[in-house]
């Protein structure tokens, strides 16, 4: 058992994360921390959790913080976790970082995709990128652990078998992502309101969205080359989930079962990704209406002889496998506890 | 006894008691083979027919 702390725990992933924790069986919560709700019941910014949880929020005490705990999940806004993660990482505390500031390895890359210098480059080593399914050893080894944005794993995760495989032409590689409201966060704007979020399809960033780097960054892990991905993300009408559609080329003729052989190589040890293609029932491929509330990464791939074309899909929970639910896995790994613990749950059908 | 799914790969199990005629279903990719002969020992299968889904018209 042991004691962990959230930092930013009133926003969406924060609460995520609570829901998850207050049931996980290796774990005791001890302090959360909220600025601009310190001193309420964690109930009334998470009306879910009421019965669950009788602790209240926080302000940010770093002290405190590492006193009282063994892990800190940081769960604030990009540019925000600077500070806040290389102050705890001096004191020895494991950190899970769900926010973009220690994703990247490459300082020069802050400056292309988020617009700002790194100040603490020499931090970026020592992150280890949160996705078992390809760091799972580094994981179990690491001291701060920085979680995938959830667009990005979930593509990551579509295309890794093919690249693997080497079975496709690297220099085209299409990213199409549709995520519902929640991955957008508990803070509004004008374009959160109802009247104006109801029922669009936005593409809200048809290109250079900041997801990309991590994509590039990781698909070139498992290639081995430099990858290159051109990625446009929509926000469409749903509360939790993302689609991404992956058009890729094949490098030369490839058989459907060659492809299945791949994706079942690369997944069949993994605990929460599932292959989706099947030619009957109502889950024919990876929809996120059939994984909401779990950690599952559903994949699958379709085969368009006419163009050469690839389409790799997959469909996740932005608020599990794209946030909490990666972060709680890979606490799950730091901490010598079963990967599974605390996450295995079916998703809610029909919601 | 285990046949290979033409399709996908996957392993289908054929029941002992399975008859010619019977359809077996891959539990992945959903195929569906029909069964044309069958011994002690041996079990041919061909795709089964079926109509698709489309939208969209």
């Amino acid at each position: 058992m042991i004691k962990v702390g959230v930092v930013g725990a009133s926003g969406y992933v924060g609460g995520e994360l609570l829901r998850l924790l207050v049931v996980h069986p290796d774990v005791e919560l001890s302090v959360l921390t909220s600025r601009q709700n310190a001193g309420e019941y964690v109930h009334r910014i998470h009306p879910s959790l009421k019965g669950f949880i009788d602790l209240t929020f926080s302000p940010m005490e770093m002290d405190k913080i590492v006193n009282q705990c063994d892990l800190v999940f940081v769960s604030v806004p990009h540019g925000n976790a600077l500070n806040i993660v290389k102050d705890l990482y001096s004191t020895g505390v494991k950190i899970v970082d769900l926010s973009a500031d220690f994703r990247l390895k490459n300082a020069e890359d802050y400056v292309k995709w988020y617009g700002w210098e790194h100040p603490f480059s020499d931090l970026l080593s020592k992150s280890v990128y949160g996705i078992p399914e390809i760091h799972r050893n580094e994981i179990k080894e690491a001291k701060l652990v920085s979680c995938p944005g959830c667009m990005a794993v979930t593509s990551i995760l579509a295309l890794k078998p093919l690249l693997e495989n080497k079975f496709i032409d690297t220099s085209h590689i299409i990213v199409d992502s549709k995520i519902g409201s929640s991955g957008a966060g508990a803070n509004d704007s004008t374009g959160t309101h109802h009247a104006m979020r109801y029922g669009v399809i936005r593409p809200y960033k048809p290109s250079k969205h900041r997801h990309t780097g991590e994509i590039e960054q990781e698909l070139s892990v498992v290639s081995g080359e430099k990858i290159k991905v051109s990625m446009s993300p929509h926000a469409v009408n749903l509360v939790r989930g993302i689609l991404t559609t992956n058009h890729v080329f094949l490098n030369s003729p490839r058989s459907e079962i060659e492809l299945w052989k791949a994706y079942r190589n690369s997944y069949k040890e993994e605990p929460f990704i599932r292959l989706i293609r099947d030619k009957k029932g109502l889950y024919k491929f990876p929809d996120p209406k059939f994984v909401v509330g779990s950690n599952f990464c559903d994949v699958g791939f379709d085969m368009d002889e006419n163009t050469n074309r690839i389409v790799a899909l997959s469909a996740s929970d932005n608020l599990m496998k794209g946030a909490a639910g990666s972060a709680i896995q890979n606490m799950n790994l730091m901490c010598g506890f079963n990967e599974t613990s605390g996450l295995r749950y079916t998703p809610l059908t029909p919601v | 006894m285990k046949k290979e799914c033409k399709d996908c790969g996957a392993e289908l199990t054929i029941p002992q008691d399975s008859m010619v005629g019977e359809i077996i279903t891959c539990p992945d990719c959903g195929t569906d083979f029909e069964i044309v002969s069958k011994t002690e020992d041996t079990v041919e299968m061909k795709e089964a027919e079926s109509v698709g889904e489309d939208w969209g018209q």
